[in-house]
């Protein structure tokens, strides 16, 4: 480009240069810490590609970072001198190599994100076939073809379901989740229980098929990087398998009103021991006379048994004027 | 009128009687309708900044807030409504007007050698529309606001707060046609009134980001229209496009509104990147380095930005071949804008480089925007996305783009035509003070919300887990320090337009023709039909064809001189 004399030294830099990028750029794709636990099968699937994402970027950052840098002290304005640079207007060549480098890459990136997509069961491999009965329409459907833009609710479940590896088979769980503001509901078809927390068994196959209530939420499990908007009148489902016992948030991630920042819960993932305990413990206070209960209960009554546990008592109000849906 | 008839061989300044107007406006002519696309161009860059300086007190106010777990300095309720006025104001009412009407309109007659825009009335009727706009947002917060994000997704935006959601409405509709009307007058004018012996090649790359832009304005903002009229209609007139429990569909709505504001992105944007390579050149002395990839990279973004919406719905009610198309088609996106960001360095590469306000923050966009830019990329990879997406890791991205990108841009817009606008030079000292300030705030603000959004914290939340406390201290001094890097810039600017030194017409010794008439220009810019006698970014080349027999060059490099000393 500008002319520097290309001497040996050059490129011995250029190529020291090019082996510690590359260095700290693995280094850095591998150890940024910067993503919470693990605790799902999908959330490596995640995080491997965030990481070569970080490689690939902290390498360009370096790159293009260290040149600027570079430019700003090697070619610095020197007092005195008001003649005008050398008139290099242009490159082909190496206009080509910085168009098809990144070209390259995210093509990539893009082919790599199917993959994990796919893996963590976004295209729901055979799940509306188990459920509805018919083929995958989601799959299927182009644009044009009273395509799943226009869809109202109904077949199309929208988030991820099954992968390739669970295939048609149901669920191990299956838990109904409520959103409604400023709380979560949790419902458990097979046993009854009601809960404001999501209890889940470690190991197992969990899908939630989730409902709002009033307005738009989004449930978030975030360190199982899985994330889905839940939609008045639309149906999403979210299905994921745990990796680690223990208490992880539950958040809500779209803005959904006042305390739309309160809006938190708790998933605790159990040991197979651990949840039957709680499974029955559960089944059984709910027992006497739970079928009545479950009929006859309005949703602000369900919440306002949650409602305190947020420290937000006050929400009562908005609650009860905006479950009419 | 500035499109009265004038003979076209004018004669010499001293002897304008001719003229329907003043030589010069006075103070009271940029507080009055004016036709003149210079008084335009500042109205707009003025208003813009006023509307900046109330959104930038909204946010210190939520960066107070978010100082602690607890929503305890603000109500909930004010909190969102701050939270959506603030977005809503930067973005409708600062960086878009100001890149567009206020650059657009000063620079695009000038630097094509026209007397004025196309249609002067209607360009003083656009920007009069942000007066009234600002009205209608003004009487929104009678109602207590608009609460529901700028982006005002349904159900939410029906059921809060509804008066002060249709006059945020009003407001976005009426500041949206002035965006239309704008972009009409960007096309007809630079396709009409380019002066005849400047060839489409020696377009200035601002010029060529306006086209793009204006493209995008045009085809993008009917829908945003559609779609808040439907959203209006659903809350005052009993319809029921968005209303679930009446067959409505929400995401119809954020498919309508990302139509429009995906590309908004870029109407921010893609001026800067003009602003960018007319700064770079010039303060570098040097060519721009591949005129043709960055003008057609500009073009190549705002077509394939219009196919780029669903990456803000990942999340949303969208099927799998929808995600994973809008995956692929964002990251190619991000090529084009490699491209220019590769071109930008290459320029400075060999050149002069002078550390002037304007190229300060020109670098420090540049620094900036290549790792907003790495962000977007991996906020394009739809099964990451999934994880970050409404967290405060796109809290971080947007605002490396928008702040690191558009907002840079524009103050070194500002420092860079300041000269031309007032005829007097800004203060330099203040001008870098001004620039450290901003670039360490904008990183110590924005930095930690990446790493907050990953590790677990939602976006537009007044209360949140105290984990994440102490990050979001850090984000909230880094506030306060971008709070403070305004007031040299106001000093700066307020003194220097009534004390600077007189600029004279071309202090950068630029050779894009806004610099070849007098600071200020005259009312109809140039004295006498502008010959083009060198390409925009001619750095270098053919130093000869500078007139030499034009008293002024001479004049320009005493100038220079002293002031560089
Ligand atoms: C390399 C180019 C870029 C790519 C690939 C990119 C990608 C993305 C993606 C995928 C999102 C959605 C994130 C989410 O909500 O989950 C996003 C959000 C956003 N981007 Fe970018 N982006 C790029 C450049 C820009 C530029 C240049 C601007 C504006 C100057 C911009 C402004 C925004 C804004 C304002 C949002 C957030 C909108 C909202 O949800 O409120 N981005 N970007
Ligand atoms: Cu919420
Ligand atoms: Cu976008």
């Amino acid at each position: 480009m500008a002319n520097e004399k290309e001497t040996i030294p050059g490129t011995l830099i250029t190529l020291v240069i090019g082996i510690t990028v590359t260095a700290v750029s693995i280094w850095y794709g591998q150890n940024n810490n910067l993503l919470p636990e693990q605790v799902s099968q999908q959330a490596p699937l995640v995080d491997d590609l965030f990481n070569i994402m970080v490689v690939i970027g902290t390498a360009l950052f370096l790159v293009v970072e260290g040149a600027i840098v570079f430019t700003l002290i090697k070619f610095r304005h020197r007092p005195g001198d008001e003649t005008d640079s050398q008139p290099v207007t242009g490159n082909f060549s190496l206009e080509i190599f910085w168009t098809a480098i990144p070209a390259f890459i995210v093509i990539g990136l893009g082919i790599y994100s199917v993959q994990v997509y796919n893996q963590m069961g976004g295209f729901d491999t055979g799940g509306n076939m188990a459920h509805h009965g018919h083929a995958p329409v989601q799959v299927a459907s182009l644009p044009g073809s009273n395509g799943p833009l226009l869809a109202q609710g109904g077949d199309i479940t929208y988030g991820l379901g099954a992968n390739a590896e669970m295939g048609v088979r149901p669920a191990d769980l299956t838990v109904d989740v409520a959103g409604m503001q400023y709380a979560w509901i949790f419902t458990y078809p097979d046993s009854g229980i009601i809960s404001g927390e999501l209890h889940v068994p470690i190991g197992q196959d969990v899908k939630l098929n989730l409902e709002a209530k009033d307005v738009l939420h989004a449930f978030w499990l975030p360190q199982f990087r899985i994330k889905q908007d839940v939609i008045p009148g639309q149906q999403t489902q979210l299905r994921f398998v745990a990796t680690k016992t223990g208490t992880y948030p539950i958040v809500c991630a779209e803005l959904c009103g006042s305390y739309h920042g309160g809006m938190r819960s708790q998933i605790i993932v159990h040991s197979p021991e651990d949840y039957q305990a709680w499974l029955e413990a559960n089944t059984v206070a709910q027992a006497p006379g739970s079928e009545q209960t479950l009929a006859t209960l309005t949703d602000s009554d369900r919440l306002a048994a949650f409602t305190h546990e947020f420290g937000m008592d006050h929400v009562g109000p908005t609650i009860a004027a905006h479950t009419h849906l | 009128m500035a499109q009265a008839q004038l003979p076209l061989q004018s004669p010499p300044p001293q002897e304008h009687t001719g003229h329907a107007h003043p030589e010069q406006w006075s103070w009271y002519h940029y507080f009055l309708y004016n036709t003149d696309h210079k008084v335009i161009g500042i109205q707009y860059l003025v208003t813009a900044f006023f509307f900046y300086l109330v959104a930038g007190v909204m946010a210190l106010f939520m960066r107070a807030e978010l100082a602690t777990p607890d929503p305890d300095l603000l109500s909930p309720d004010v909190y969102n409504t701050l939270l959506t006025n603030h977005g809503t104001l930067m973005i409708f009412f600062w960086i878009v007007p100001a890149a567009i009407g206020g650059f657009g309109n000063y620079l695009v007659p000038l630097m094509i050698g026209a007397k004025d825009m196309a249609f002067p009335n209607l360009n003083a009727i656009a920007f009069w529309l942000n007066p009234i706009s600002a009205v209608c947002l003004g009487i929104s917060f009678l109602y207590g606001g608009a609460q529901a994000g700028w982006t005002s997704y349904p159900p939410l935006s029906i059921v809060t707060s509804p008066n002060g959601q249709s006059f945020w409405i009003l407001s976005i509709a009426l500041i949206g046609t002035s965006s239309i009307l704008g972009a009409l007058n960007f096309l007809v004018t630079i396709y009409k009134l380019k002066t005849p012996d400047m060839n489409w090649d020696e377009l200035p790359l601002f010029c060529w980001a306006m086209v793009a832009t204006s493209f995008l304005a045009l085809f993008s903002t009917p829908v945003l229209a559609i779609g808040l009229i439907m959203l209006l209609f659903d809350i005052n007139f009993g319809t029921g496009f968005f209303r679930p429990e009446m067959g409505g569909d929400v995401v119809v709505y954020q498919h309508l509104f990302w139509f429009y504001s995906h590309p908004a992105v870029y109407l921010m944007i893609l001026p800067i990147f003009g602003v960018m390579s007319e700064i770079i050149s010039t303060h570098a002395r040097k060519p721009i380095f591949g005129y043709r990839a960055i003008a057609y990279s500009s073009l190549a973004i705002c077509v394939v930005g219009l196919f780029v919406w669903v990456h803000h719905m990942f999340t949303s009610g969208t099927p799998p071949w929808m995600r994973m198309f809008f995956t692929i088609s964002t990251l190619i996106v991000a090529v084009p804008t490699g491209v220019k960001i590769f071109g930008w360095v290459a320029t400075l590469w060999g050149g002069k480089i002078r550390f002037t306000s304007p190229m300060l923050f020109a670098v420090g966009l540049l620094a900036m925007f290549v790792f907003g830019g790495l962000s977007g990329v991996t906020l394009g990879a739809a099964p990451f996305d999934l994880h970050v997406h409404d967290t405060y890791y796109v809290v971080a991205h947007f605002h490396y783009v928008l702040f690191g990108g558009s907002v840079f841009g524009l103050y070194a817009g500002i420092y860079h035509w300041f000269p031309k606008m007032t005829g007097r030079m800004y203060n330099e000292t203040l001008g870098r003070i001004h620039f450290v300030l901003t670039f360490i705030g904008t990183n110590l603000t924005f930095l930690p919300m990446h790493s907050l959004g990953m590790q677990g914290m939602p976006r537009r939340v007044a209360l949140y887990d105290p984990q994440f406390e102490f990050l979001n201290k850090v984000c909230t001094y880094g506030s306060i320090l971008l709070g403070i890097s305004v007031l040299p810039f106001l000093v700066n600017m307020i003194w220097s337009w009534s004390q600077g030194a007189p600029a004279g017409r071309n202090p950068w010794r630029s050779l894009t023709l806004e610099w070849q008439t007098s600071s200020p220009p005259a009312i109809e810019n140039f004295d006498e039909e502008p010959i083009v006698w060198a390409g925009p970014y001619d750095y270098g080349i053919d130093t000869q064809s500078f007139e030499p027999d034009d008293p002024t060059v001479a004049e320009i490099l005493a100038e220079v001189g002293q002031e560089m000393k």
